[in-house]
């Protein structure tokens, strides 16, 4: 049994050590936000937070999250009620087919909890390991740009620490 | 106001039936000699005197249902991340004249809705949107007249508001009590009654798409998000490359594996079916590796493609213009003789094209089940109703057994591998029967297996006078097809794999003025003498189909770099040049409309480095009108390319969402100056070997243009005319148009900005 | 102690000691500046000049991350404190836009400044000392027609004692062998021990250093290691299980990636992007040169093997399913269509140190800055902890041909975690 932290809430799971956190976040506790693009950490469309740091979910072995908390798109709000980053993105209409977008969204939200006003160079390099194929970069960095200039978002809280 | 939506009828035209047959493209004349013929997306004409697909499907019901639970309108097209089912509700809510929640909007379902065939080519607008604009406004005409028969009061008396019909005197009767003893089963009318575009809530407003709030919360939005009780996971183990046999494997060790359900072994296909994803991604690498292959074939280098497209089997397709008549296609099986040209030529030019992928970030996915001998398949294909058929054919089951229904994946920018990751799920699941079967292809199967966007080859000859104006027009071009859909089973790659094959159907071309390879390849410039041959290559060494904008890339390329090369032979600036050859009011408007919001003036100032480039056509010269003016910076230590400053300019005529139509064409220009910059899929010996973002490397955020800016020209009364291909060719000619600036030399080989490019030496 | 900390605890050593014994030495006269170049500045010799520089590596300290080139900038981080390299660009106010070529050949011969001040050791000049005036010539036109940058150099963050630069001339009396050394003949190994030796400056990465910072003679190209990198021994190519040909080693140096023993990472990926850019025929001289350096392969004692090791492999091969054979498992589409070899031949795992393999895990390969097709991993340092890159570590070397384990992973994961911040 592996013990996972997900979105503030504690799961006890049935998987295999080794399976990616992609598989256990999709067919496991059936989260939609992180997405299979590539597994293999070349487009970042399966990024979630872990402690705070964003990760390719697909080539993250389920047992080496340990204690540390895992947050997914859906932490972020709700259709009714979107955090900042949603609400920015659905405002710039930063969306064309919206495949990459819950990844973009939770690589933002790592840099804009740790960095109060990033520079236009400092938020694309921090996004350049997510892949966007329509060419909606414009909007994106519109939509970051946004809620950047409001300053730090607000963490998840305490963090949990794995030993 | 009276609407026109004449001028993109011109671009529906049948293909072009038999060998060596003349077929002329006369701009007038009669719809009915094309009745019962396909249309370029693949769906039968019926009505040919109607507007929009109500050619394809008369029938007003087809495409609006109202009954006592309420208001349903059909489309036939699908949501690519265009941003289309928004504006195709926008124009049913505002021609209903109802609110966006008061009724509900289907898409694309073989067994709901009306039959479009494929959503491709800039086309949803213009004859879906264009569709359900007239039969909305038909419907809306009839519940107006059937309230006025069951109130006692002339129609025109009757007010609409929010889906209810009001009388003066205040008695209500709503669409549902007005539609009672309707019947809407009926033709369509060609002209419908008119509507006033001042009145209109929705279309030309930026309504906010209807699917982004759950996509950026993690609702479910995408096939991939589907999960159905027991449900198993399949993933296919594909040849290394198209000829490979399969010549041993030992699935036991395989079967043995935790939660695998069975091995499918048939000719060269194979796949396992597991409990659960992970599971299945395992038995897949261990079924890869227990797999022996034997190739047959050797393919060409990306050094040798080119050589190999000429030399390789084709047929010629010739169109040609003189003076201001029509558009002629022929076909021929070998070369003729040109008539004589003026010589020598004023200018040549040419341009080498690599192959690409679409490079959808989802790879493709798909969702089966067979059941009480119905098979029921959910797929993000552009075309559920050519899908249906080809599975049909294929599994040898009545069209009436099998269900296809659309839901969003990835977007795909042409023919991905939607329709391929379909047919995997629907023979797993008709070999299953009971279980749901989902397939999910990995990165390196669609990367692949995607067809890919052909490479090509141009050559142009220019003609002008002493005074440089135009005289004649050569222009020559190789390709493998651009159009590979479903027409039968053998177009699925699954079904060219198992130990009984279906041979893929013959290729054809889309015939002009859509254009195949040739698209876009006529210039709008005018020109007394204009000739074009399409070298259509049909033994294909890579499979190929088609990705936004077909030869239209390659071809308007090349066109504006003549035209830039020729202004500068004459000592004109190139949009004067442009200008000087332009009679189509509205191509002038958006050059000049670029031109003047850009700050053009022909000898910029600018930064070491930068350099301009000004580029236009208009899509087929049929559809949106776009100019684009780019400011380029090139740093030949960094090895980069970078767009400073993009204006766009364009005119798609009615603007549904103008929010909408500048995100496409703000995309469009990301997406063309990855293509035209950095995309090659690497070929060899073996076959692809572009298989992961590492081998086929496409543009990234620190590479994304510093600014663009997109002026949008609205045409109401006009026809809806596209947008999400409009951009490609003229963003990759504005390029090449600016890197000449810059370096005095023009590059004549895309991709521009390898590593390895003469660009930065 | 890592490389540079030797670097400069020799040079504070050396200050201590020799202060007054070498002050002569170590004041030297400011050269004139220049109006203009005093080179004649043809596209030929600028040419030439690209070549030499790209062989030289000049990019790749003289930039700072998101930098303009040759505009120096980029920190050189030490525990002592940061050196930060300087604008090499024509600026006549904070480059080298004064410089005469003069200027800039003893700079290049003897590590002196135009104005004087001895430059610290970081610069390679004890290598390039032995690059021919021609050449020089070449270089200086190169740089002297960049585009000027406005940059001044950043002030080093170091203590007193090792910014009493004049000390610098006692390490140069032990180290510094001015003059060049032209090829002596038309071999291509001969060429290319004119590149390795001088402009290329191989062996500051691959000699081992002594206790003041310079690099041991005795054992030169025996390997070294870098910014917690190990520079693999040079003399040792052809004892490797797959011994690497000349035609790999071309590859390697020119792409990155040798596809039978795998890819460049970190220091010296951006050296294969240089060698990337000069003619082949240049890096098949430095080929030519390497293997005549080749020496019987020196056997280390076996460790004791580590008490747990089948546990610890059976571990590492789970943590391997989920984390790394998408890409490196066998039949994976890397290794087929892209024809990479499987990571047991990678010299990172059979090699005497698990380091390399470790660095690669925790930093993985960066995207370079423009796209191109290229070798790239992600990093897994905020994925792996310290238990599981030892244990992944451990199952690829068990899964190299005749590789004893490794002893001492934990450690050696744990020290170059706290190293890494």
């Amino acid at each position: 049994m592996i013990e996972l932290h997900v979105n503030g809430e504690a799961h006890r799971l049935d998987v295999a050590p080794e399976t990616p956190l992609l598989y256990v976040l999709r067919d496991d506790l059936k989260l939609n936000g992180a997405k299979f693009g590539c597994g293999m950490g070349q487009c970042g469309a399966c990024t979630v937070l872990v402690d705070g740091r964003p990760v390719f979910s697909c080539l993250f072995p389920v047992s080496s999250v340990g204690a540390r908390p895992v947050r997914t798109v859906e932490s972020l709000g709700t259709v009714e009620r979107p955090g900042p980053l949603q609400k920015a993105f659905i405002d710039h209409q930063a969306v064309q087919c919206g495949y990459c977008i819950a990844g973009m969204i939770m690589r933002a939200q790592a840099l804009l909890e740790t960095v109060a006003h990033p520079s236009e160079q400092q938020i694309r390099e921090h996004m350049s390991p997510n892949l966007c194929r329509c060419g909606t970069h414009m909007r994106i960095l519109a939509a970051i740009r946004e809620v950047a200039a409001q300053g730090r978002l607000p963490g998840a809280g305490p963090q949990k620490v794995s030993a | 106001m009276k609407r026109s939506d004449a001028p993109i009828d011109q671009g529906r035209r049948a293909f072009l039936a038999g060998s060596g047959l003349m077929v002329s493209f006369a701009l007038l004349g009669s719809w009915r000699a094309f009745a019962g013929q396909e249309n370029t997306l693949g769906a039968t004409i019926l009505a040919p005197d109607l507007p929009g697909d109500l050619k394809i499907e008369p029938v007003l019901d087809a495409w609006i249902k109202i009954d006592a639970r309420g208001v349903t309108v059909c489309s036939g097209k699908v949501e690519l991340g265009t941003g289309v089912r928004t504006a195709l509700w926008q124009v049913a809510a505002d021609q209903l004249a109802m609110p966006l929640e008061r009724f509900t909007f289907v898409t694309a379902d073989t067994a709901l809705t009306p039959d479009e065939g494929y959503t491709a080519g800039s086309h949803t607008m213009a004859d879906g949107g264009t569709a359900i604009y007239h039969a909305a406004a038909q419907v809306r005409q009839m519940l107006l007249d059937a309230a006025a028969a069951k109130l006692g009061v002339p129609a025109r008396e009757l007010a609409l508001h929010d889906g209810v019909i009001v009388a003066a005197d205040g008695r209500q009767l709503t669409y549902e009590q007005a539609a009672e003893g309707v019947d809407l089963h009926q033709r369509a009318k060609p002209v419908s009654p008119d509507s006033d575009p001042s009145t209109f809530r929705y279309i030309g407003h930026a309504i906010p798409r209807v699917d982004i709030p759950a996509k950026v919360t993690g609702g479910a939005a995408y096939v991939q998000d589907m999960r159905l009780e027991g449900m198993l996971h399949a993933r296919v183990v594909r040849p290394p490359d198209a000829s490979a046999q399969l010549e041993s494997v030992d699935t036991r060790a395989v079967e043995a594996m935790p939660g695998v359900v069975k091995v499918v072994r048939d000719g060269n296909y194979l796949a396992v079916l597991a409990e659960r994803e992970w599971q299945a991604v395992q038995a897949m690498r261990a079924l890869r590796e227990a797999a022996r292959w034997r190739s047959t074939r050797r393919y060409p280098g990306n050094d040798t493609i080119h050589a190999a497209l000429k030399a390789l089997p084709q047929r010629i397709y010739v169109t040609t213009r003189e003076g201001n008549g029509p558009v002629r296609q022929s076909q021929h099986a070998a070369p003729d003789a040109a008539p004589a040209a003026p010589s020598p030529a004023t200018l040549s030019v040419g341009f080498g094209k690599q192959y690409v992928i679409h490079g959808s970030i989802g790879p493709s996915c798909a969702v089966a089940v067979y059941r009480d001998g119905m098979l029921t398949v959910w797929t993000h294909t552009q075309g559920v109703f050519p899908l249906r058929a080809g599975l049909a054919e294929w599994l040898g089951l009545p069209k009436d057994k099998l269900r296809c229904i659309h839901v969003e994946g990835a977007g795909c920018y042409g023919h991905n591998g939607a329709d391929d990751a379909a047919a995997d799920a629907a023979l797993l699941a008709f070999r299953t029967p009971g279980r749901p079967v989902r397939v999910q292809w990995m990165r390196d199967q669609e990367a692949a297996w995607e067809p890919l966007g052909p490479a090509m080859l141009t050559e142009l000859e220019a003609f002008a006078d002493e005074a440089g104006q135009l005289q004649a027009w050569r222009h020559a071009l190789w390709s493998t097809p651009h159009n590979e859909r479903i027409v039968n089973a053998g177009r699925l790659i699954p079904a060219r794999l198992l130990a009984r094959p279906v041979a893929s159907a013959p290729s054809a071309p889309i015939p002009q003025p859509e254009g195949d390879a040739d698209r876009n390849a006529v210039p709008l410039y005018r020109i007394p003498s204009v000739r074009v041959d399409m070298h259509f290559v049909t033994e294909m060494p890579f499979r190929t189909s088609a990705m936004r904008s077909l030869g239209g890339h390659i071809n308007v390329v090349t066109i504006e770099s003549a035209m830039d090369e020729l202004a500068e032979r004459f000592g004109q600036d190139p949009v004067a040049y442009r200008l000087r050859h332009l009679d189509d009011a509205r191509a002038r408007e958006v050059i000049q409309r670029a031109a003047d919001r850009f700050g053009w003036n022909g000898g910029q100032a600018l930064p070491d480095g930068h350099g301009v480039g000004f580029a236009f056509s208009q899509y087929k010269n049929l559809m949106g009108y776009c100019a684009i003016a780019l400011e380029v910076k090139l740093d030949k230590q960094a090895r980069s390319v970078q767009i400073v400053r993009a204006v766009a300019a364009v005119d798609c005529g009615q603007i549904v969402n103008p929010d909408g139509l500048r995100n496409q064409i703000e995309g469009g220009i990301v997406q063309s100056s990855s293509w035209t910059l950095y995309e090659q899929v690497l070929i060899g010996e073996g076959g692809v070997r572009s298989v992961d973002w590492s081998s086929y490397p496409i543009l990234r955020f620190p590479q994304a243009p510093v600014a663009i800016d997109v002026q949008m020209i609205d045409r109401p009364g006009h026809a809806f005319l596209g947008a999400a291909e409009i951009a490609q060719g003229p963003t990759a000619a504005a390029l090449v148009n600016a890197i000449k600036r810059i370096t005095g030399h023009r590059p004549l080989h895309l991709p521009l900005a390898r590593q390895d490019s003469p660009l930065f030496a | 102690m890592n490389r540079r900390q030797k670097i400069l605890a020799g040079i504070g050593a050396a200050g201590f000691i020799g202060i007054g014994l070498f002050l002569a030495l170590a004041i030297k006269p400011a050269i004139a500046p220049v109006a203009r170049p005093d080179v004649a500045l043809s596209p030929a010799l600028v040419a030439q000049g690209e070549r030499i520089v790209a062989l030289g590596d000049c990019v790749v300290c003289h930039t700072a991350p998101g930098g303009r080139a040759y505009a120096g900038g980029l920190p050189l981080k030490t525990p002592f404190g940061t050196l930060y390299t300087t604008n090499i660009t024509p600026d006549r106010g904070t480059g080298i836009g004064e410089w005469s070529f003069e200027a800039f050949r003893r700079a290049m011969r003897q590590g002196v400044s135009r104005d004087g001040h001895l430059l610290y050791p970081a610069f390679p000049y004890i290598h390039y000392t032995k690059v021919t005036d021609e050449d020089l010539r070449a270089a200086y036109a190169f740089l002297m027609t960049r585009t000027p940058v406005h940059a001044p150099a950043r002030r080093n963050e170091l203590p007193l004692p090792l910014r009493f630069r004049p000390s610098l001339a006692f390490w140069n009396l032990l180290y510094l062998r001015e003059g060049p050394e032209p090829a002596t003949g038309d071999a291509p190994a001969e060429r290319g021990r004119y590149l390795v030796e001088g402009l290329g400056h191989c062996s500051s990465c691959h000699t081992p250093l002594g206790v003041i910072g310079g690099e041991k003679h005795r054992e030169s190209m025996q390997g070294g290691v870098v910014d917690d990198w190990s520079a693999p021994a040079l003399d040792q190519l052809a004892a490797a299980p797959q011994p690497w040909t000349a035609g790999q080693i071309v590859d390697y140096l020119r792409t990155g990636l040798a596809s039978e023993h795998g890819a460049a990472a970190g220091p010296m990926r951006p050296v294969t992007e240089n060698l990337g850019r000069v003619p082949r025929e240049d890096v098949q001289a430095i080929a030519a040169y390497l293997l005549t350096l080749q020496k019987p392969l020196r056997t280390v004692e076996p460790p004791a093997p580590p008490g747990d090791q089948d546990q610890r492999i059976d571990r590492g091969r789970q943590v391997f399913a989920g984390a790394c054979a998408e890409c490196h498992g066998e039949g994976s589409p890397m290794r087929g269509a892209m024809g990479r070899p499987a990571l047991a031949m990678s010299s990172a795992v059979f090699g005497p140190s698990p380091r390399n393999a470790v660095m690669t895990i925790r930093e993985g390969l960066a995207w370079p800055s423009q796209p191109g097709s290229t070798t790239y991993m992600p990093p897994f340092a905020d994925v792996l902890n310290d238990r599981q890159i030892a244990d992944v570590v451990a199952y690829l070397r068990s899964t190299a041909p005749h590789a004893a384990p490794w002893s001492g992973l934990d450690e050696q994961v744990a020290h170059l975690r706290e190293n890494r911040p």
